[in-house]
């Protein structure tokens, strides 16, 4: 695993002010890889997603991409290097138009197959409503238009932060049946959820986050259900 | 183990005291400072109410206020108009200034505070402009060339020149202990806690329960009182007013926002220290004239960059001091 | 007929207060930024205006393919050098520092150029007109200056809607921390939002400079005239702003046309009236 890992994350802190959110946290995915994070509320989850997206400035070589410390860069830089971001919640821009985000999603265009054509191909419906304003859209078709704008520069990683959050079981399913063949073309993934289920029959390898600590790490076939529940009730 | 609030600490005791000593040596001015030293004396009490009050607003209330120099304008041309138009004493003149500043401020708030945060700066800026504007087309006060305090009038307040300058200077000095004494007490009151509230985060006051507007109109029309009675005091010893004068931005704006950022904003000793450095600097640095207007404002940039609480937020900062007893804190005792 | 007079020289003159009020109104769009050195910047573009047409010789319409880049690139400095710093939820550091840098330009001009009252010469342009009727014409300099002003709101209200630039804009004024997630660099975007503002402040100041003397202390009050064209018009709203300043600069007229000292004041009382009863401006963000 060493030689092949995408991403390194490894003894990461972070801080808000005087409040430490993450305690040397480590983790690493493989190319093409999918790694879940689950945890419950306040585990720092979100903070390990936005300290890898640049959001917030960590030392330089607790996160590796491609073997190299990306830790103090800033997001535009990391998105470039070729790693993007579903924010929680979505955070479609509001004053934009559905093919407006998309279009801003795909300004650092790396080499790769995402267009705005292919977006298109994979969410017919976002073709149909391309002029409108993105927030008249429903939940579900607010987040396709989310998970298009971050293939849009065609990362290497994509990092999505409680994609099924808000949304009915059956839109669920169908955004992690679109991930699973987003996944299938090569693009690896750190899949940010409180949603145990859907995480888990996608990942590769689990991580269980508590209080800012790992409390259980290992591969999605190894862990046991049982194991995952006692670290997420920390019993 | 027990706990309770308290604001008092040991450097504060100590500053107690200090302040105590210090007020007498002050008010013994007269008799020690010279004609001089008495008026840069009065000029710096005046610029300390000036800044204290400006600090309310900005520092504690959220009201970044560019247009304060509406009140000392107002609180001056009321002396004039008062003392020669209707013959009541100067002295007299100064609290009724602050009284009808407080009324006229209520309809000044009614309008500005439909601005928010940068946009109110400007429009309190255009108030103050008004007022400028609409005091130079009144005639009876001289219009835009202004108008002097008649000699009778001063001849009338003291028996001799000395007599009326100690009287000033006391007059000075009594305003400013006294605005500044109304000042701690509103930080000390229910008002104090709900500004302390809101100047570390308006959001979080509101959603607790503090009547943000109500609060922020209060500490408005209190200020804008305050601020004419230092302007009537101002031009009481000038003895003469203009429109661009009483309504200056530089001279009652621009130096006392700069005052209260070097020295430190939403820190009530903030504004002492800013006076101190300001007459440093300007009687060390006043023969280049505009480019000692230039180094003043880029030392408030740095400060604002460096270091937002200012020289005094900054030793604080490390020092855990504070001369006045205004920080409420949580004490353990121990049994 | 002297009343149509007035108020069509009003109107002209309005062009030129929307000018200062889009660049401030730009500005506070993309970054929320308040900028209390506007005024003093469009004087500052009356004073290198001056310089060029003095040392190259250039009448003042030729002068703007110099102010123009100048002021522009003087934008996109001072953004990444020092406004980009006080960017923040807190409304105090941007406000005071550029607060600072209004006192600072202010007497850095004083002491360059003195407190004389300075004006461009536009040569034969100055007196040019256009005969409508008896006893009404118009400039054509004032005219030139209005459709000037009007091509820069059309122009930024296309930029907006219609180019990568605006797009970005709008983007960052939405939400700064996802659209660096995008590959926007926040501090880049903001320099070019603050050097377009100064290319129009570049325009405005050209103009002003033909148009009325100026000189070091005349920078706030072109501030203020921006901003109450700016709340007149009503937030957010690119043409609300042209209208705003228009409104503006007729009120003026009329008020100047009753008594000289009442023009500003006019003015002044128009805004608070409209700020009393019609707080969200008159062009309302619904129909931006």
């Amino acid at each position: 695993m060493p030689e092949a890992a995408l991403l390194e994350v490894e003894a990461l802190d972070a801080h808000y002010g005087d409040f430490q959110a993450l305690f040397g946290v480590s983790l690493s995915v493989g190319a093409g890889q999918v790694a879940a994070v689950i945890g419950a509320n306040g585990a720092g989850k979100s903070t390990l997603l936005n300290s890898i997206s640049g959001l917030i400035r960590s030392k330089a070589n607790a996160i590796r991409f491609r073997g190299e410390p990306i830790g103090t860069l800033s997001a535009f830089r990391v998105l470039a290097r070729g790693i993007a971001m579903v924010p929680e919640g979505r955070r479609l821009f509001p004053s934009l138009t559905v093919e407006e985000n998309l279009i801003i999603g795909g300004q650092f265009k790396r080499p790769g197959p995402w267009t705005l054509k292919r977006v298109y191909e994979v969410f017919p419906i976002l073709e149909e409503r391309r002029h409108q304003a993105s927030t008249s859209l429903s939940g579900g078709q607010q987040q396709m238009v989310a998970i298009g704008r971050a293939l849009m520069s065609n990362p290497a990683l994509l990092l999505c932060d409680e994609i099924s959050l808000g949304l009915a079981p059956i839109v669920v399913r169908d955004i992690y049946a679109h991930l699973r063949g987003i996944v299938a073309g090569g693009t690896a993934a750190v899949i940010v959820e409180q949603d145990i289920g859907q995480a888990l029959a996608i990942a590769n390898t689990v991580t269980c986050m508590q209080e800012g600590r790992v409390a259980l790490q290992g591969r999605a076939g190894e862990v046991t259900r049982a194991d995952i529940q006692a670290a997420y009730f920390g019993v | 183990m027990t706990a309770s609030v308290t604001r008092a600490t040991r450097t504060s005791t100590i500053g107690v005291v200090v302040v105590a000593i210090a007020l007498v040596a002050l008010a013994l001015g007269p008799y020690w400072a010279g004609r001089d030293g008495m008026r840069l004396l009065i000029e710096a009490y005046t610029y300390l109410v000036l800044a204290s009050l400006w600090n309310l607003l900005a520092g504690y209330a959220g009201l970044v206020s560019v247009g304060q120099q509406a009140f000392v304008g107002l609180g001056g041309y009321v002396l004039f108009a008062l003392a020669t138009l209707a013959g009541v004493p100067p002295l007299l003149c100064i609290p009724l200034a602050g009284i009808i500043a407080a009324i006229v401020a209520i309809p000044v708030a009614a309008i500005t505070f439909r601005l928010r945060g940068a946009y109110f700066a400007i429009g309190s800026w255009v108030v103050a402009e008004v007022f400028r504007l609409g005091f130079s087309q009144v005639a009876a006060l001289g219009g835009g060339s202004g108008t002097s305090l008649p000699a009778a009038i001063v001849q009338g307040m003291a028996a001799n020149r000395t007599a009326r300058e100690h009287l000033v200077y006391w007059v000075a000095l009594g305003l400013m202990v006294a605005i500044l004494g109304l000042i701690v007490a509103l930080l000390r009151s229910r008002y104090g806690l709900a500004l302390t509230a809101l100047r570390d985060n308006e959001v979080a006051a509101r959603s607790n329960g503090v009547d943000v507007e109500r609060t922020k109109l209060v500490v408005f029309i209190f200020a804008a009182a305050c601020t004419a009675m230092a302007g009537s005091l101002i031009f009481l010893q000038k003895l003469r007013i203009t429109p661009d004068a009483g309504f200056s931005v530089n001279d009652w704006t621009a130096l006392v926002i700069f005052i209260t950022v070097i020295g430190g904003i939403g820190r009530f000793e903030g504004p002492f220290v800013g006076v101190v450095v300001f007459f440093l600097l300007r009687e060390t640095l006043s023969d280049l004239g505009s480019i000692y207007l230039m180094i003043l404002g880029a030392i408030a940039i740095l400060i604002m960059l460096k270091a937002p609480r200012g020289l005094w937020g900054f030793l604080a900062e490390r020092t855990d001091a504070q001369v006045l007893p205004l920080q409420r804190r949580v004490v353990a005792r121990g049994k | 007929m002297n009343w149509v007079n007035t108020i069509l020289q009003g109107v002209l003159v309005g062009g030129l207060y929307a000018m200062f009020a889009a660049g401030l109104s730009l500005i506070f769009g993309v970054m929320k930024l308040v900028n209390i050195a506007h005024g003093d910047l469009i004087v500052l573009a009356a004073y290198v205006a001056l310089i060029v047409t003095d040392g190259l010789g250039l009448n003042p319409i030729a002068s703007l393919l110099v102010v123009v880049p100048v002021m522009a690139v003087i934008g996109y400095c001072l953004q990444r050098g020092l406004l980009n710093r006080t960017m923040g939820d807190d409304i105090l550091p941007p406000l005071l520092v550029t607060f600072g840098l209004s006192v600072i330009l202010q007497n850095g001009l004083l002491e360059l150029f003195s407190a004389d009252s300075r004006r461009l010469q536009a040569g034969a342009l100055e007196t040019a007109s256009l005969q409508l009727a008896d006893g009404l014409s118009l400039g054509v300099l004032p005219l030139i200056q209005f459709g000037l002003a009007v091509a820069i709101i059309a122009g930024l209200h296309w930029m907006f809607y219609h180019t990568a630039l605006g797009r970005s804009f709008r983007a960052v004024s939405d939400d700064p921390r996802v659209a660096q997630l995008m590959g926007l660099n926040n501090r880049h975007v903001f320099a070019l939002a603050m050097a377009l503002s100064l290319a129009i402040v570049a325009v405005a100041g050209v103009f002003l400079a033909v148009r009325t003397n100026f000189d070091p202390a005349t920078g706030p009050a072109r501030l203020i005239f921006g901003f109450e064209a700016v709340i007149i018009g009503g937030l957010s709203s690119l043409w609300g702003t042209l209208l705003g300043g228009i409104l503006l600069g007729v009120v003026q007229a009329a008020g100047a046309e009753l008594d000289p000292g009442w023009q500003v004041l006019a003015g002044h009382v128009a805004f608070l009236a409209v700020l009393a009863f019609r707080p969200q401006g008159l062009l309302s963000r619904a129909s931006r």
